[in-house]
């Protein structure tokens, strides 16, 4: 990232305060992304601590049993129902399925494509993931 | 005749409207001698009607001659006036500084873009990728030796297209994109757009070429659906339905 090329490199890449809603999801769809396949090499090695016997398993699950564990795997909840209800979302949209219809535009020109239907999508994913949050939460610490 | 003296008189003793003033702030950055940018503060006069590019042009005119801008219609239709005015890309020209709603106004270059001097950017990657992408009606034969002399399109047919055809280059698009912001190679929303305005036109036979360009790793893949594109496109072009419309074609969903 030379000044030559003067990209804004990743700090404008995930800055979500310019552009609504829409930049919001797309830093939250990375980030959930990323979180889940970390959490998916985690889990491989979580779960091969099998070969360690009774143990060696009982071990690793102690460690699932802190507030620590609670907590990561309550992002780890909101993560996979986030990227799981928005990815349906983005999947329709890149089949060009409710970006609107191409038509004359008219000042004050607001995008078709950043319409009614992408923006209940969004926040739908994020109500869905905060209350699967909540109930994995509840479940947890409620045991 | 009197009551067109009466019009003059009035004119006169009714201010046009009260003054005010605002700090303008320009990014200054030369790449032949600078290590990084620096800003520079301006106290301007504006009206409500007063546009960044004429707040900027009046720091050209009373205080520093030397801050490079690159401008020409002053009308949002050549798109040269591109830059990031209070954080997001739009046209010096088509923001007025009352719609911004602050006091300071910092203007800078594009993102994206290598830049030539303080405002101006290099706008050669963007049209080598506007290029890229055949801009123009590929088919055999032309309307000069047709029979019909044109050819002729529904209005229907029109409405395919036409909105993207109102794309002024100026780049802004490309500014916004988080794509663009990492990775150099990217076509870029602009691009991919157009792609789609000649794809979407009827006239057009050059589809499947067009789409084999932009189905490349660096090309429509790219494209996350973020919007940012559509939302600082002064012209109303809407480069991400494009774009998804577009995929349609390569998905299998439109034909």
């Amino acid at each position: 990232m030379t000044q030559d090329e003067h990209k804004e490199g990743i700090g404008g890449m995930f800055n979500p305060t310019r552009y609504g809603i829409e930049r919001v999801a797309y830093w939250l769809m990375r980030l959930s992304g990323l979180g889940l396949l970390a959490y998916f090499i985690a889990h491989i090695y979580e779960t091969s601590n099998i070969l360690r016997g009774q143990v060696g398993w009982d071990e690793m699950m102690q460690m699932t049993q802190t507030l620590e564990g609670h907590i990561i795997l309550a992002i780890v909840i909101g993560m996979c129902v986030f990227h799981t209800v928005n990815g349906v979302r983005v999947m329709l949209g890149y089949g060009g399925i409710g970006v609107g219809k191409p038509a004359r535009p008219d000042y004050p020109y607001e995008p078709a494509s950043q319409n009614y239907r992408h923006k209940i999508g969004i926040y739908s994913s994020i109500v869905l993931a905060a209350a699967a949050m909540m109930y994995g939460l509840a479940v947890m610490f409620g045991e | 005749m009197a009551q067109v003296s009466s019009i003059a008189d009035e004119q006169i003793s009714t201010p046009v409207s009260s003054s005010k003033s605002i700090t303008l702030r320009i990014a200054r950055y030369n790449p032949e001698h600078d290590d990084s940018s620096m800003f520079m503060e301006f106290t301007v006069p504006c009206e409500k009607w007063t546009t960044v590019l004429e707040a900027i042009l009046e720091v050209k005119k009373y205080f520093d001659h030397s801050v490079a801008v690159r401008y020409s219609c002053r009308q949002a239709t050549c798109g040269s006036c591109g830059m990031i005015i209070n954080g997001k890309p739009r046209l010096a020209c088509f923001t007025k500084i009352s719609e911004l709603n602050s006091d300071v106004v910092t203007v800078e270059p594009m993102n994206n873009f290598p830049i030539i001097r303080d405002l101006a950017v290099k706008f050669e990657r963007l049209f080598d990728t506007h290029q890229k992408i055949k801009p123009y009606l590929i088919r055999d034969d032309t309307e000069i030796e047709s029979d019909e002399k044109e050819f002729l399109q529904s209005p229907k047919e029109v409405e395919q297209y036409i909105q993207f055809a109102n794309c002024i280059k100026c780049g802004l698009c490309n500014s916004a994109c988080p794509t663009m912001a990492t990775d150099s190679s990217f076509v870029g929303p602009q691009a991919l757009a157009q792609a789609y305005r000649y794809v979407a036109d009827s006239r057009d036979k050059g589809k499947d070429s067009r789409l084999k360009i932009i189905d490349e790793s660096h090309g429509i893949w790219r494209c996350h659906f973020a919007g940012s594109c559509s939302q600082v496109c002064p012209k109303g072009v809407d480069p991400a339905m494009g774009i998804q419309l577009l995929r349609g074609y390569l998905l299998g969903f439109r034909s």
